[in-house]
C-alpha cells in the first residue's frame, strides 16, 4: 500500500495530480482512495489531498504517516513534512520552493516543475510534471505506461494535448538524473 | 466490468438515476451539495425532474407530491437541513407512501460543522418526525456499498411503501473510490395506489389524517413488526470466537475492519459486527456468539454514544457495552485495538 499526500496553492491542479494518479492506477487494476482536504481553499489557500493505492482492498483511506509527499509549494513542505514517514520521499516544486530542508533520512527530489513546463508552454502542466517525478521515484508503474495511462485519462476527458506527455516524462527525467 | 472513480456525493446521485428515480428537489448544504450539483446536470438529461427547492421544506413536501403520483422521488440534505425534513418525512411515512432521504451526517448539533460525524443516529433510526413510524435506514460505507443501498432502498421504499433512508457521512459522500454501477432500471409509476390525474379510474385518496379504519393500531405495528423481522442486514466479521466484538457502521466500521485484522495478528480475538440497517437494528447478528465473549465495544464519530444503545437492547445487556467516541476526527486502527485491550485487561 502507497500513502500519497498531494498538496501546494489552490489553482496549482494539486486535486487533479491527485486525481490523475487515482484513476490511471485504478486503470492499471489497483485500488484506490482519495480523500480531498476540505475548506475554503479554491484559490490562493493551501489545497491538498490523499491518496491510497493498493492491490488489496483499502479500508482506512486516512492516514497519519505518508509515503510521498508531492509538495508544490513552500507551505505544503514546511507544513506537511511531518506526516511523512521516517524513509519517506519529498518530491518537491523547485521553482516554488526555496528552503528546502527535510528530516534526517527523508529523500527529497527536487524537481523545477513550474520552470519546466513554462519553457514548454504549458505552465498549467507543473502538476502532471510532478506526477513524472513521483511515478518514477516511487516506480508504482513503468513510467512509459503511465504515460500512457495520462493520455488516456485526458483523451477521455476531450482536452488532451501532447504536451502533458511531455511534462509528465520531463518530471521523470528529474529523477532519473538525481 | 467498467469501473468509474467517484465521489461519494456523485455516486449515490448517479445511483438514484439508475434506480429511476424521476423527481428531486432539495435544498444545497455542506458536505452533501455535491448529491444537487450532479443531480442537476443529469437527472434533466435521464428525462426526470430536478428542482432547486426554496427549502428543505418545500423540498420534501415536493417529494411528497411526486411520490403520491407514483414516482420515485428523493431528497437529501445533511445536519440542520435534515431536521427540517422531519416533519415532511412524518407526513409520507403516515400516507405509506414510498420515498428516498438521504442523510450525509455532519458533526454536532445546532449548525455543528462540516466534518465527518455520525451523531445523527437517533434522528435516524428513532423516525426522526413525530408519531408511531420509522423509516429502514441504510449506513453504507464505501462508494460501492451506497451504490448498491441506494438501489435498494428504492425498492424497499416501494414495497412497504415506507421511506427510506441512506446514512452516509461526509467521508464516504466526500471521498472517491472505484464504483461499478448497475445497469439504468425503468420503472413504472402506475402503482395501483398511485393518484393519477383524471383518467377515469377509481378514485384515489392519499392521506396523512388517520381515519382510523379498523384494527388500524394493530395495521401499524405488523407493517413494522414485519420490516423488522425481515429487513435486518449486517455483515459480520470474525465475531463467532472474539472476546471482544466491535460494533460499528459507516466510515468507523471500516477502521474498526482493519483494527480486527491487526488485532487477530497479534493473537487479540477481536470481531466486528457491522449494522448495514442501522433500522432496523441486526439484532440477530448479536445471536448465538460465543462463550469466550467479554464484552462490546461501539466505535462511534459523536460526541455522546448513540449506537451504543441498540447494542444495549440487541443484547439485553448481558455483556458489557463500552463505547468509544470519537468525536469528528477518524480514529486509527491501532487506537481502536488499544481500547480494545484495555478492555481485556480490565
Amino acid at each position: 500500500m502507497l500513502s500519497v499526500i498531494c498538496a501546494g496553492f489552490g489553482g496549482q491542479g494539486v486535486l487533479t495530480a491527485g486525481l490523475v494518479l487515482a484513476n490511471v492506477s485504478m486503470a492499471g487494476g489497483q485500488q484506490v482512495t482519495w480523500v480531498p482536504s476540505y475548506g475554503s481553499e479554491m484559490r490562493g489557500g493551501t489545497a491538498s489531498c490523499r491518496l491510497r493505492i493498493s492491490d488489496s482492498e483499502i479500508l482506512n483511506p486516512f492516514f497519519d504517516q505518508a509515503d510521498v509527499l508531492i509538495a508544490m509549494n513552500q507551505e505544503s513542505v514546511d507544513t506537511m513534512q511531518d506526516m511523512v514517514a521516517k524513509d519517506g520521499t519529498i518530491i518537491v516544486n523547485s521553482t516554488m520552493v526555496d528552503i528546502r530542508t527535510v528530516r534526517d533520512g527523508m529523500r527529497m527530489i527536487d524537481v523545477p516543475a513550474t520552470a519546466l513546463s513554462s519553457e514548454m508552454g504549458n505552465p498549467r502542466g507543473a502538476n502532471i510534471a510532478m506526477l513524472g517525478a513521483t511515478i518514477a521515484a516511487t516506480a508504482l508503474f513503468p513510467v512509459e505506461s503511465f504515460a500512457d495511462g495520462i493520455d488516456s485519462y485526458f483523451d477521455a476527458k476531450g482536452r488532451n494535448t501532447p504536451l502533458n506527455r511531455a511534462c509528465f516524462l520531463d518530471g521523470a527525467s528529474a529523477v532519473k538524473g538525481e | 466490468m467498467t469501473r468509474a472513480f467517484m465521489k461519494g456525493n456523485h455516486a449515490l446521485a448517479e445511483a438514484a438515476i439508475r434506480a429511476n428515480m424521476t423527481f428531486f428537489g432539495g435544498y444545497p448544504i455542506t458536505p452533501q451539495s455535491e448529491i444537487l450539483e450532479y443531480l442537476s446536470d443529469n437527472l434533466p438529461k435521464a428525462g426526470g425532474t430536478f428542482l432547486q427547492a426554496e427549502s428543505e421544506l418545500a423540498g420534501v413536501n415536493m417529494v411528497y407530491g411526486a411520490a403520491a403520483a407514483g414516482h420515485r422521488a428523493m431528497t437529501s440534505s445533511s445536519g440542520p437541513g435534515f431536521s427540517l425534513l422531519q416533519e415532511g418525512i412524518s407526513y409520507i411515512a403516515s400516507a405509506e407512501l414510498p420515498a428516498v432521504f438521504v442523510d450525509v451526517q455532519r458533526y454536532g448539533s445546532g449548525l455543528g460543522d462540516i466534518f465527518q460525524a455520525q451523531s445523527d443516529y437517533y434522528v435516524a433510526t428513532r423516525g426522526g418526525g413525530h408519531g408511531d413510524y420509522r423509516v429502514i435506514a441504510y449506513a453504507p460505507a464505501s462508494v460501492q456499498e451506497t451504490v448498491d443501498l441506494v438501489g435498494l432502498a428504492f425498492d424497499k421504499a416501494e414495497q412497504y411503501r415506507n421511506p427510506c433512508l441512506i446514512l452516509s457521512d461526509a467521508s464516504i459522500a466526500q471521498m472517491m473510490e472505484p464504483v461499478v454501477f448497475p445497469e439504468k432500471r425503468k420503472c413504472d409509476p402506475d402503482h395501483e395506489w398511485a393518484v393519477r390525474g383524471k383518467r377515469g379510474g377509481d378514485f384515489k385518496k392519499i392521506t396523512s389524517t388517520m381515519y382510523y379504519t379498523e384494527n388500524f393500531d394493530q395495521y401499524i405495528h405488523d407493517k413494522y413488526a414485519t420490516i423488522q423481522a425481515n429487513e435486518q442486514r449486517w455483515e459480520s466479521i470474525q465475531a463467532e470466537d472474539a472476546e471482544i466484538v466491535l460494533v460499528a457502521y459507516g466510515i468507523s466500521s471500516r477502521i474498526c475492519k482493519e483494527a480486527v485484522s491487526t488485532a487477530r495478528a497479534e493473537g487479540i480475538r477481536l470481531g466486528l459486527i457491522r449494522p448495514i440497517t442501522v433500522w432496523p437494528f441486526p439484532e440477530e447478528a448479536f445471536d448465538g456468539l460465543g462463550k469466550g465473549l467479554r464484552a462490546y465495544l461501539t466505535v462511534e464519530l459523536s460526541a455522546l454514544p448513540r449506537l451504543r444503545d441498540d447494542v444495549m437492547l440487541a443484547t439485553g445487556m448481558k455483556t458489557p457495552v463500552h463505547h468509544f467516541l470519537a468525536g469528528n476526527t477518524v480514529p486509527s486502527s491501532q487506537t481502536i485495538v488499544k481500547q480494545a485491550v484495555a478492555l481485556l485487561e480490565k
